[in-house]
């Protein structure tokens, strides 16, 4: 089957959406994912979906679970590129997700990712020992 | 009703074509006297001509239903006059007294070609009367749907007006609201804003609601859905232009903003955007 790339930066992972996910395959992301956090010790993950053009309530949901798996994994994650007809219909469907951080773009958010691992890396060092 | 006796009024009107017009014409003028300045005579007079020859080729055959082949072009010429008089500015009964002030000279006519035969009048009356009735009825039909057409034109015009989307800084943009937020509106409000986000690469969008007057739970319920999706996308929100009876309201209503940042006005938005990107606003030292 058909699998999403996960590509390791550093301490962090990327994941491109380039075709249209169903849904075996969002089910074997999330499988994947979890999997190269817990082994590549990733502190930050950033997943595109600018080439994602159709969403249903199932894509919507995993988008969720992938982000909150990666949060109790202790990995931040930000959703980027998100269209504005996948951003409407998501809303209409009644999913904000709340947890999901965003960023217009892949850039942005790498930006976003950067910041909140030196906040969090700085606020590690504080901590008393 | 037989064939002769249409024939007949076909026969008459032809007979009496110029002196039928002319009389029209007056009837017309008469009735048209105080909105003249909505039409030149000459035009009117051209109107009436060219629809009496329509008539009486329409009615050579004897056939008086007006869905027939041979009425198109009939038809066809009073929807025409009917939409037009509508969007100039012609009041109901102005456009039908284009038909009605006809009867008049028509049945002065057929009095007196019938002056001795009354059976004869009654029938030809009858049948002039029908049609008359009929196509007017027609033009105001057509007199409805040429308003409506103005009417659908207008609100199409206004929701394009009313849903600007403008770059106020480098990944700052604004959306004034004015009017009532309904769901068609917010959804074109929705796709304009989102739009623009992602052609401008903006990260912060206020979305001012000074000119909106009443927010209610629809309404509140239509602005977190734009911020929600907006927030999706990465951008965030800022709602300013919340005036005091509209913030008691939403209190009161037990509206729920969730984290949206909310500001009374679109300068202090403003502010806090740019501090959000780290910009800052000096006035300079020289005082020039």
């Amino acid at each position: 089957m058909e699998r999403i790339p996960i590509l390791k930066m550093g301490e962090l992972l990327l994941v491109t959406i380039q075709v249209d996910m169903h849904d075996r395959m969002a089910l074997a992301l999330q499988d994947d994912l979890s999997e190269r956090i817990v082994a590549n010790g990733a502190r930050g993950v950033l997943i595109d979906i600018s080439a994602l053009e159709v969403v249903d309530s199932f894509i919507g949901r995993m988008l969720g679970n992938i982000a909150a798996i990666s949060d109790v994994l202790d990995a931040k994650t930000v959703v980027v590129g998100m269209r504005p007809a996948v951003a409407i219909t998501l809303v209409e469907l009644g999913m904000t997700l709340q947890r999901v951080r965003t960023a217009l773009d892949v850039e942005k958010g790498m930006e976003l990712l950067h910041a909140s691992l030196r906040e969090a890396g700085s606020s590690n060092h504080n901590a008393p020992i | 009703m037989n064939k002769a006796a249409q024939t007949r009024l076909a026969h008459i009107l032809r007979e009496h074509e110029s002196e039928i017009l002319t009389s029209w014409l007056q009837h017309q003028r008469s009735a048209l006297s105080t909105g003249s300045r909505l039409i030149s005579e000459a035009e009117v007079g051209e109107q009436s001509r060219q629809f009496l020859a329509l008539l009486i080729s329409a009615i050579r055959n004897g056939i008086i239903d007006l869905m027939a082949s041979e009425w198109t072009e009939v038809r066809d010429m009073l929807s025409e006059l009917s939409r037009t008089r509508a969007q100039q500015g012609f009041t109901p009964s102005q456009t039908a007294m284009f038909i009605f002030s006809l009867k008049q000279p028509l049945f002065e006519c057929l009095r007196q070609e019938f002056a001795g035969d009354a059976e004869a009048l009654a029938g030809e009356t009858w049948t002039a009367t029908m049609l008359l009735d009929k196509l007017g009825l027609l033009t105001a039909e057509a007199y409805q749907k040429g308003r409506e057409e103005v009417i659908s034109r207008q609100q199409h015009e206004m929701m394009e007006l009313s849903t600007p989307v403008v770059k106020l800084w480098e990944g700052i943009l604004a959306l004034p609201l004015i009017g009532t937020l309904d769901s068609q509106r917010t959804q074109i409000v929705m796709e304009s804003l989102l739009e623009r986000i992602v052609q401008t690469g903006s990260d912060i969008a206020i979305i001012d609601i000074t000119g909106v007057p009443i927010v209610d739970t629809l309404v509140a319920q239509h602005l977190i859905k734009t911020v929600s999706a907006a927030r999706l996308m990465g951008a965030d929100c800022i709602i300013s232009g919340i005036r005091p009876q509209i913030a008691q309201t939403i209190v009161h209503l037990g509206v729920e903003l969730g984290n949206v940042v909310t500001k009374s006005s679109l300068a202090d938005a403003f502010a806090l955007a740019l501090k959000r990107r780290g910009l800052s606003v000096q006035s300079r030292k020289d005082g020039s």
